[in-house]
């Protein structure tokens, strides 16, 4: 199969069984794309995550837009970025065309509230599979720590923070320390 | 004019939204809100489709709020506004990328950056596990929610150690989706 129709199929895929937004479909790109088709390998999968949450734009976009161009440069980018909008796109339409009490419906409302189970399960899952792989040194524990932390009195407090600021101070923490470790191993050099 | 303005206020909200779906809500109400394009509760409303409904969920929303407003024609230039800055800045970036991650500045945001961010998906997959559950304080816990989520963990993570490949996500939520139709129809 041609790559760039791979891409958009794979995509189209992933996109029509991506539910409640970005995180969890992480899982579904690595299952796709880093253990089945071997087209990119965890730590590009790690990179992606952490550029789309540092960049602005739906993470699923960001994803697609990614492994796209690293397939199939340009043309492939466009492939996979409009096979992730297009499943949707068409089922948002019909729904805003055609069903106005699209909620309303019993076996929809149920399905998907088996579906919201499956959901939290697969973003626990991501971030079990992204923690396995990460480098554990202090600054690194002492991180996730941190976010760990935060994130739980945000979520029991209903604190108005946003995540932005904890990545915030997670990026100048490593900044930090890496100037700190820089200038203190000069000065052993030094001596 | 109405397309012009789709066109420019998802931009915006593409442009602004970082951290995924969920963090931009307050963005793309301001946005729908300024315009005059939906009101409180079809807002909420749509919010509600946009999970329901596959793809990510700012897409969703750029798409709904397109057709109401201009049709066929309204929803794809919604939706296009709301997927070209990721689009470009991402392309942008990777033609720089590789030269980018040998930065040394760089790799120490990143070595600091990347637990912060697997901390940050952890406890916001929890959380909507025990949301769901109706374990939070003040809560009335959902015995059945919180029975299921037990029994489909345990077929997704058993279905890992017993079988070579085990339960793929699309699997699993296809499984879901049938479990709950059965078991909140009764």
């Amino acid at each position: 199969m041609p790559i760039l129709i791979e891409l958009f199929l794979t995509f189209a895929k992933i996109g029509m069984f991506t539910f409640g937004g970005g995180y969890a479909m992480i899982s579904l790109i690595e299952n796709t794309c880093v253990e089945n088709k071997k087209w990119i390998t965890h730590d590009d999968m790690m990179t992606v995550t952490v550029i789309a949450e540092s960049t602005p734009g739906p993470i699923a976009i960001n994803c697609a837009t990614y492994v796209g161009y690293k397939k199939g440069k340009l043309s492939g980018a466009i492939a996979a970025t409009l096979g992730m909008v297009l499943p949707s796109f068409i089922i948002i339409f019909l729904i805003s065309k055609f069903l106005n009490h699209f909620l309303e419906i019993t076996w929809v409302a149920n399905a998907f509230k088996g579906i919201k189970i499956a959901v939290g399960i697969l973003i626990v899952d991501a971030a079990i599979k992204m923690f396995k792989k990460m480098k554990k040194a202090s600054m690194q524990i002492a991180m996730l720590g941190f976010a760990v932390v935060s994130m739980v009195l945000i979520n029991v407090f209903a604190l108005n923070i946003s995540s932005m600021v904890l990545m915030l101070v997670a990026a100048l923490t490593g900044i930090i320390v890496f100037v700190v470790k820089n200038s203190t191993g000069k000065e052993h050099e030094e001596k | 004019m109405i397309y012009f303005d789709l066109f420019i206020g998802f931009l915006e909200v593409g442009l602004f939204s970082f951290g995924g779906a969920y963090a931009a809500i307050p963005l793309i109400r301001d946005v729908v809100m300024a315009h005059g394009w939906l009101d409180d509760e079809m807002l909420s409303y749509m919010i509600a489709i946009s999970e329901s409904t596959p793809g990510p969920i700012m897409v969703n929303m750029a798409t709904y709020v397109g057709s109401e407003k201009g049709g066929l024609l309204g929803a794809a230039i919604a939706t296009f506004a709301v997927v070209l800055p990721a689009f470009i800045i991402i392309l942008l970036l990777m033609a720089v990328l590789n030269h980018f991650l040998q930065n040394g500045y760089v790799k120490a945001a990143l070595s600091g950056l990347k637990p912060c961010i697997i901390g940050i998906i952890l406890v916001t997959g929890i959380f909507m596990i025990v949301r769901n559950c109706g374990l939070m304080p003040r809560y009335s816990i959902d015995v059945l929610t919180t029975a299921l989520t037990g029994l489909i963990a345990l077929i997704y993570f058993g279905s890992r150690k017993a079988l070579k490949k085990g339960l793929n996500p699309i699997a699993l939520i296809c499984l879901s989706a049938i479990v709950g139709v059965a078991v909140y129809s009764l």
